[in-house]
């Protein structure tokens, strides 16, 4: 069958779009020797930085989880009076630049806010810590993971939960024997989700947290100080083990699929 | 059993209006009506799941209108089964046992008889995704039973079957309420269901409930026009079957099959009584001799009314073979209609 020419059209723009994205991380991923990414590894600094980024951000996915399970629950099931507006807000972290994302949170955290106050009064430090860069990841993150829950719990009939009401189990149980087992599996999607960018954030970070260094400022850090040869190593192991966790956490839910 | 007064509920785009509803131990009662009627939100109401604004609802005397759901006792078979995809066949009948205290050993004999009632015996263990549909409202509806409720709601349980699984199942409804004490309600807008399974039925409209009574009162004597156009079925005649015979006030009807009950009823389709001046020799199996009571203008077409012996038929015809016949009141004319369009239940 001869094609029209949109066709052909369609088929060159992908392939463009594909080069774009796949030229610079090959170029990248196939750019340092092997004796140098031996050598990055075994860098004390690099191992505790990349450690530092997958257990902030598996934290921020943790704290989306809790809360924002039973959030994304009440957003799928009930409709209410500024329901868009609610929705508005929770995708506003995506769209405000990084920096701003930053400096906001700080200027709460500061000593001239109350709440920085009762935060200082309670021992809790966010310049500069682990639990301001935890912050910041849960902040950038959380809308990753209520949307994709959100939308796994609107997948579900809510007929299933009345049917089990009126079988004779209670909210909770209902949740726990239908929703959760039906739902699971968008809820993942949506830890991996928010947990890819958490892992990904550098702007919102730089500005809280310098210090203790996750990876992204540990290769900005070692781009400024000695040039790309020296940042191309850290940048490979951050994208590598980032991208073998989350392949193993979807081998692990489309086998529970397949076995379904 | 059920008793509903003076209900009233407000939903954001639609309101249910002082509904009274009294409905026997045991009675399979029918609840009609056109697409937004609000049978589905009474039925979820009686059930527990919508907020109600005013009324009670009882069951058994006992006032419920407070209780949650899962106090009620009350199962929901839907139109779409609600089975859990997640469950095998099993584990969907048996999911309302994690909540309540039946013994072990009358757990295992109910299961086994609702299994063999509804025939579900080689699907145990099979996931719903792999059943058929009407499968999936067996399991649907054991699962209902399960729990041995004391009222079994039923929205539109046969509207999505094919039509083969549509009798098997309805097969099913008839059995399970006559060997049990439990009280049926159910939703549909098929009057062959209705008239099959049911005694009693109401008929809702807009929120509110605009006839109840006996399901051939609401056919023969709609007491509204919304409820006279709704019903709309306007040759409907309890019958004696008697081989292939269906007998109607001295009428003798080939009905080309023979039908399993001794009696029932037959309904036929205005458009598919033909009307003529003499006997013709055609395929039609039915012809009788009758004379027309009244000609009605209804726009594109005429309904034809005609008295033949005890029995009124209504015919419609267009304008043109009206004015061929030469149609008028008290004229002589022959209806005919064949074998197959007669409705039999």
């Amino acid at each position: 069958m001869k094609r029209e020419p949109f066709f052909w059209i369609s088929v060159s723009c992908g392939i463009v779009i594909m080069a774009f994205i796949l030229l610079p991380l090959i170029q990248m991923m196939s750019a340092p020797s092997a004796g140098m990414l031996k050598e990055t590894i075994q860098d004390k600094d690099v191992v505790r930085s990349i450690w530092l980024s997958i257990y902030t951000a598996g934290l921020a996915a943790l704290i989306s989880f809790v809360f924002g399970t039973p959030l994304a629950y009440l957003l799928a099931r009930h409709d209410f009076r500024g329901k868009r507006l609610v929705e508005g807000i929770i995708d506003l972290p995506i769209a405000i630049p990084h920096p701003v994302v930053g400096i906001a949170i700080l200027s709460v955290a500061g000593k001239n806010h109350w709440f920085g106050q009762i935060l200082a009064e309670l021992g809790v430090r966010i310049m500069g810590s682990v639990t301001g860069i935890v912050t910041v990841l849960t902040f950038v993150g959380i809308p990753f993971y209520l949307n994709a829950t959100k939308a796994g719990f609107e997948a579900i009939s809510p007929r299933l939960e009345k049917v089990s009401r009126s079988l004779g189990a209670s909210m909770f149980s209902t949740f726990a024997r239908i929703t959760f087992p039906l739902a699971w599996r968008s809820m993942l999607i949506g830890i991996i989700m928010c947990s890819a960018r958490a892992i990904s954030e550098f702007g919102a970070v730089v500005i809280v947290a310098y210090h203790p260094m996750i990876a992204p400022v540990l290769i900005y850090e070692r781009f400024e100080a000695y040039g790309l040869k020296y940042s191309q190593p850290v940048a490979v192991w951050l994208v590598s083990i980032s991208l073998i966790l989350f392949l193993l956490l979807r081998i692990l839910t489309l086998h529970k699929v397949e076995e379904q | 059993m059920i008793a509903i007064r003076g209900l009233d509920i407000d939903l954001r785009d639609f309101h249910l209006r002082d509904v009274d509803l009294e409905i026997a131990e045991n009675e399979f009662f029918i609840l009609m009506g056109p697409t937004g009627a609000g049978k589905t939100v009474l039925l979820e109401a009686i059930v527990g799941l919508v907020p109600i604004k005013s009324g009670k609802i009882y069951i058994g005397g006992k006032d419920i209108t407070g209780l949650p759901p899962e106090k009620r006792g009350i199962s929901i078979v839907y139109q779409d089964y609600a089975l859990f995809p997640h469950l095998t066949v099993r584990d969907n009948i048996t999911y309302g046992l994690h909540f309540h205290k039946i013994g072990k050993r009358k757990a295992q004999e109910r299961l086994a008889q609702l299994i063999e009632v509804l025939n579900l015996s080689h699907l145990q263990h099979r996931l719903p995704a792999n059943l058929s549909g009407g499968e999936k409202q067996r399991v649907s509806v054991a699962r209902a039973l399960m729990v041995e409720p004391k009222v079994l709601l039923l929205d539109e349980p046969l509207s999505a079957l094919d039509p083969r699984f549509r009798e098997e199942v309805r097969g099913a409804l008839k059995r399970l309420h006559r060997t049990s004490n439990i009280t049926f309600l159910m939703v549909t807008h098929d009057f062959a269901e209705a008239l099959s399974l049911a005694g009693r039925a109401a008929v809702m409209n807009n929120g509110r409930i605009e006839q109840i009574g006996e399901i051939e009162d609401i056919f023969k004597r709609p007491n509204s026009a919304f409820v006279a156009d709704f019903v709309g079925m306007k040759n409907l005649f309890s019958a004696e079957f008697r081989g292939t015979k269906a007998l109607v006030s001295g009428l003798e009807i080939e009905l080309g099959v023979t039908p399993v009950n001794s009696h029932g009823y037959i309904a036929i389709r205005p458009e598919d009584i033909v009307i003529s001046r003499r006997r013709f020799s055609s395929s039609m199996r039915n012809s009788f001799p009758a004379v027309v009571t009244a000609i009605i203008d209804q726009g594109f077409y005429y309904e034809v009314r005609v008295q033949s012996g005890e029995v009124a038929f209504a015919s419609l015809i267009t304008k043109s073979s009206l004015i061929d016949l030469k149609l008028r009141e008290t004229a002589d004319v022959v209806i005919s209609f064949k074998a197959a369009s007669i409705h039999f239940f």
